[in-house]
């Protein structure tokens, strides 16, 4: 099948702007934003989002990485993984409001990690999901706060997200 | 990934980094509130230990139950083991008991490679010290130290390139000098050992190392890391050597041959020192020593290794892609 | 006693014809026709050998009966094509008096699979520190001439200048088993590169050339023979070949598995492979096989060392020394001496048969295969080929270093006194070999 490009860079760009506005909107009263992204291409993203929140109302936010290798719940079942850095911002994530970052949400199965994951590194006073592109088919009770496109798919279907850190260039395609 | 860790011959350069670099991540999970993990949680590793080493002991059960694992320790002393049961019916009991990866500490050279291919049982076996042979670990937390010291934070993905190790004392009992000679090397250390003739083994010309005699013609190379390993004193009677007294002046990391180190050389240890015999005080306690940085490095290395040779399916492909 | 003609036999390899065996010896050769009643081996395409003479036999009994007796440990021997053994003095209680001697001896007369010669202890207890009683063995029932203190090595200089002149007093031979103690302790392997490299101690080689270094000298200063046990490296032999060279009365044995194997197979820590001495190098295993076919070597003899599967299965520190090999010598000789065009297969009978026959005093086996000797032979197809598994094992251990392994060579019938132990390349139970034994010795 062939790769049908469902987002461009600059509908990228556009996408990770509407969230950053929507979760300056959601943010109430004097809460630390932190910006938590899942290796590889969530925490690419989360430094995106953070540096236009950051321009809007600077010193309100940080931003790191959240690896949930080691939380997986597939781990016995696949090959060994190794597992990618965490980085928590200086001031940690106590009383903080974190937001996840991810590239493409599916089925929500990363997202229960990083929330295991993250309850061992402190207690955020709330968590959000934000990601780029959620596919549907969920197999957890969870949803993003904010969500860069929806994008209807088939299981049988592969959405790709490329990023220009990662990746070279900025594209959403599926297959 | 490899199934077992039984040698540091049986780690290329990129599987070596790979367990460092894991280390470095469970070195990070330290100093969190947490630091528990939950990657092994219904995994059984069963700590076999046939010769008392409380340290090593304690190192992997803190690092197994950091990674959620249950823990059972064997002690050979006042158990079956100790005598009358063999190697081969206390691995078959092991079995039994559904054991996903043995740590085994053994007297005797090459029992950790027999409970990995004997078909005796079918767990993970970790090599943490057999006989005079190997005991691969200690050698990579020591290579984590000095990667660590050389290059901090910016670690991830180094092997030791151009680094000069000297390796000092009883090189021909030493299991600690085979695993770092061989693991070094596959780094990318230039590794020299030094020790009187009578501690060097019988066709050490055949290794990948620069040998040398006299301590002082080694530290005139420059080393960037000096490693004193433990003499033992029984080792007199046997002629080795003839007395503690000659050995700390030829062999000895004595106070004055610590004025002759280079400002960063590293000077280590794996413990347990005998101060004033291979080791000064004033080497063991100055900033250059590692002593400490290795024991700690210890439970990240063996969370490593855990981790990599228990948590996953045994196929050794990897992949670091996420959902899609 | 009805006859036995062997049909179309090469003898050693070299001419074919028929030989008639009646009452245990060899009547007639040439070309014979099968007589009333007589009884016809099909040998046609089979080599005929002389009986093989093992110089070097654990039997194990008494005492280690877990692991082999005389009864299974000369049924191995018969499957081997053997039809004498030496059976070493390391038994519980030792054979260092003629009560434990004469005992042996018995047992091996009573099954009539090979004969049974003991060997005597050289010192007390294999202690190495007093004579035990070797003119009493001499003397007693089973004429003991070959003394060893085998598995230890009669160290003490003076004990061995003793020894190697009270021994010859009896027309014995002292087997030295060369190891000096103090520098093989706690020995496992060879030493050398892979030895530092498995860091298990090491045996250097001069551990065993110094002491044969010593004896040959020894031998020469008191006149006496001297009989080396299981020479294993390329030093020792070099020693030897000088001794010769000196007229010195030496003789030397080389083990099958040294002919073949090599320390390398150390690496896998499987004890199987640990024997004393240690499997060595390349280099040493090609100065043996030379040293065999010119002559520096005499003989080659078993070492067969039964062990019980859990003196195997632990560690390698933890394993017993030893291998047995009656079985597959005959084999491993034709692959590493025949085979490569080194020995004639009247080398074969001569390294396997004449010379330790002569070494150990055992008659019968001056005149292989001649009429008026007695009928102790080996018919073998060398053309077969298998690979070894327990099953080819006839003794009661399976510590075979072989196992596994693709050998040349197949014993197809013994004969001991005429009497077949082996038959289509089956052992004659046990009833039939014992009841025809004696029948023969009755005469």
């Amino acid at each position: 099948m062939v790769a049908r490009t469902v987002l461009h860079d600059a509908d990228i760009t556009r996408a990770l702007r509407r969230i950053a506005h929507e979760v300056l909107e959601s943010r109430r009263g004097d809460g630390r934003l932190v910006f938590l992204g899942i290796p590889t291409r969530g925490a690419t993203l989360a430094l995106r989002i953070q540096q236009i929140v950051d321009e809007i109302e600077p010193g309100v936010s940080s931003a790191g990485s959240l690896d949930i290798t080691l939380y997986r719940d597939d781990l016995a079942r696949t090959p060994t993984r190794t597992p990618a850095p965490t980085r928590i911002p200086a001031g940690g994530i106590d009383d903080a409001i974190v937001v996840l970052v991810d590239d493409v949400l599916y089925s929500g199965r990363t997202i229960r990690a990083a929330l295991d994951a993250l309850v061992d590194h402190g207690r955020p006073r709330v968590v959000r999901l934000a990601v780029l592109v959620d596919r549907g088919h969920r197999e957890l009770p969870i949803r993003a706060d904010f969500v860069g496109k929806n994008l209807p798919s088939s299981t049988s279907e592969r959405v790709s997200v490329r990023l220009t850190e990662v990746d070279g260039n900025d594209e959403v395609t599926i297959e | 990934m490899i199934q077992h860790l039984l040698s540091t011959r049986d780690l290329d350069r990129e599987a070596a980094i790979r367990i460092l670099d894991v280390a470095e991540d469970m070195a990070q999970t330290a100093d969190r509130e947490v630091r528990k993990l939950p990657p092994l949680r219904g995994k059984t590793v069963v700590n076999l230990f046939f010769e008392d080493s409380t340290r090593t002991r304690l190192s992997f059960e803190s690092a197994a139950k950091r990674l959620s694992a249950d823990v059972i320790t064997f002690s050979a002393k006042g158990s079956s083991v100790s005598k009358g049961e063999s190697l081969k019916d206390t691995a078959q009991t092991l079995a039994a008991m559904g054991a996903d990866a043995i740590v085994v500490r053994h007297h005797d050279s090459g029992a950790a490679h027999q409970l990995a291919h004997a078909g005796w049982i079918d767990a993970a076996i970790i090599n943490a010290g057999d006989g005079t042979h190997e005991h691969p670990t200690q050698a990579l937390l020591d290579a984590f130290t000095m990667r660590s010291r050389r290059h901090g934070a910016d670690s991830r993905g180094r092997g030791l390139d151009g680094l000069r190790v000297a390796i000092v004392g009883d090189i021909l009992h030493s299991r600690v000098a085979r695993s770092n000679v061989w693991l070094l090397t596959t780094l990318g250390a230039e590794v020299h050992v030094v020790a009187p003739r009578t501690l060097l083994p019988h066709g050490i010309e055949h290794w990948p190392v620069t040998v040398h005699e006299h301590l002082d013609d080694a530290l005139a190379a420059a080393p960037g890391a000096v490693m004193m390993l433990r003499i033992q004193t029984e080792r007199m009677r046997d002629a080795f050597f003839p007395s503690s007294r000659e050995y700390a002046r030829e062999w000895g990391l004595t106070a004055e041959r610590m004025t002759q180190l280079g400002p960063d050389t590293m000077v280590m240890h794996p413990g347990p020192m005998n101060r004033g015999l291979e080791i000064s005080s004033a080497a063991a306690d100055s900033s250059a020593s590692t002593v400490l940085d290795q024991v700690t490095n210890g439970v990240s290395i063996r969370m490593a290794v855990l981790y990599l040779l228990v948590a996953g399916s045994s196929e050794t492909a990897d992949s670091t892609g996420g959902e899609r | 006693m009805t006859g036995i003609l062997i049909r179309g036999a090469s003898s050693l390899g070299e001419h074919t014809d028929d030989i008639r065996i009646r009452d245990g010896v060899i009547i007639a050769r040439g070309s014979l026709t099968a007589e009333l009643g007589e009884r016809v081996i099909d040998a046609a395409g089979l080599i005929a050998l002389p009986g093989l003479v093992d110089l070097h036999t654990h039997l194990r009994e008494p005492g280690g009966e877990a692991s082999e007796t005389v009864l299974t440990g000369t049924r191995a021997a018969a499957a081997g094509g053997f039809t004498a053994v030496h059976a070493m003095a390391n038994t519980s209680p030792v054979a260092d008096t003629a009560g434990v001697v004469e005992q042996v001896q018995r047992l091996g007369e009573r099954h009539g699979y090979a004969t049974v010669r003991p060997i005597g202890a050289v010192t007390v207890g294999l202690a190495g520190e007093q004579l035990a009683e070797i003119g009493a063995m001499a003397r007693s029932t089973a004429a003991v001439r070959v003394f060893s203190d085998d598995g230890f090595c009669v160290h003490d200089p003076l004990i061995m200048r003793r020894a190697l002149e009270y021994v010859a007093t009896f027309d014995g031979v002292v087997a030295q088993h060369a190891q000096e103690p103090r520098l093989t302790q706690g020995a496992q392997m060879n030493e050398g590169a892979l030895s530092g490299e498995l860091g298990l101690a090491g045996w250097p080689a001069v551990a065993e050339e110094a002491i044969i270094a010593r004896d040959v000298l020894l031998a020469q200063h008191v006149g006496a023979r001297l009989h080396i046990c299981h020479v294993s490296t390329a030093g020792s032999v070099e020693v030897v070949r000088w001794a010769k060279a000196r007229g010195i009365a030496v003789t030397a044995e080389a083990t099958p598995h040294h002919l073949l194997l090599t320390e390398d197979l150390a690496r896998g820590y499987d004890a199987r492979f640990k024997v004393n001495p240690p499997l060595r190098r390349d280099e040493d295993v090609l100065a043996l096989r030379a040293a065999l076919a010119d002559g520096t070597i005499d003989i080659v003899a078993t070492d067969h060392a039964p062990h019980p599967t859990e003196a195997k299965e632990c560690t390698w520190a933890e394993a017993a020394f030893g291998m047995v090999g009656l079985e597959s010598a005959l084999s491993i000789v034709q692959r590493t001496m025949v085979d490569t065009g080194l020995l004639e297969w009247r080398g074969v009978a001569r390294v396997l048969s004449t010379t330790p026959a002569e070494i150990g005093r055992v008659p019968g086996y001056a005149e292989p295969l001649e009429v008026g000797s007695p009928a102790h032979l080996t018919l073998i197809d060398a053309s077969s080929e298998r690979t070894w598994s327990v099953a080819d094992l006839r003794g009661r251990s399976q510590n075979s270093p072989f196992v596994g392994e693709t050998l040349p060579g197949r014993v197809v019938h013994t004969l001991h006194r005429g009497v077949s132990t082996v038959l289509d390349a089956e052992l004659v139970d046990a009833e039939t070999v014992a009841a025809a034994h004696e029948a023969v010795t009755r005469g």
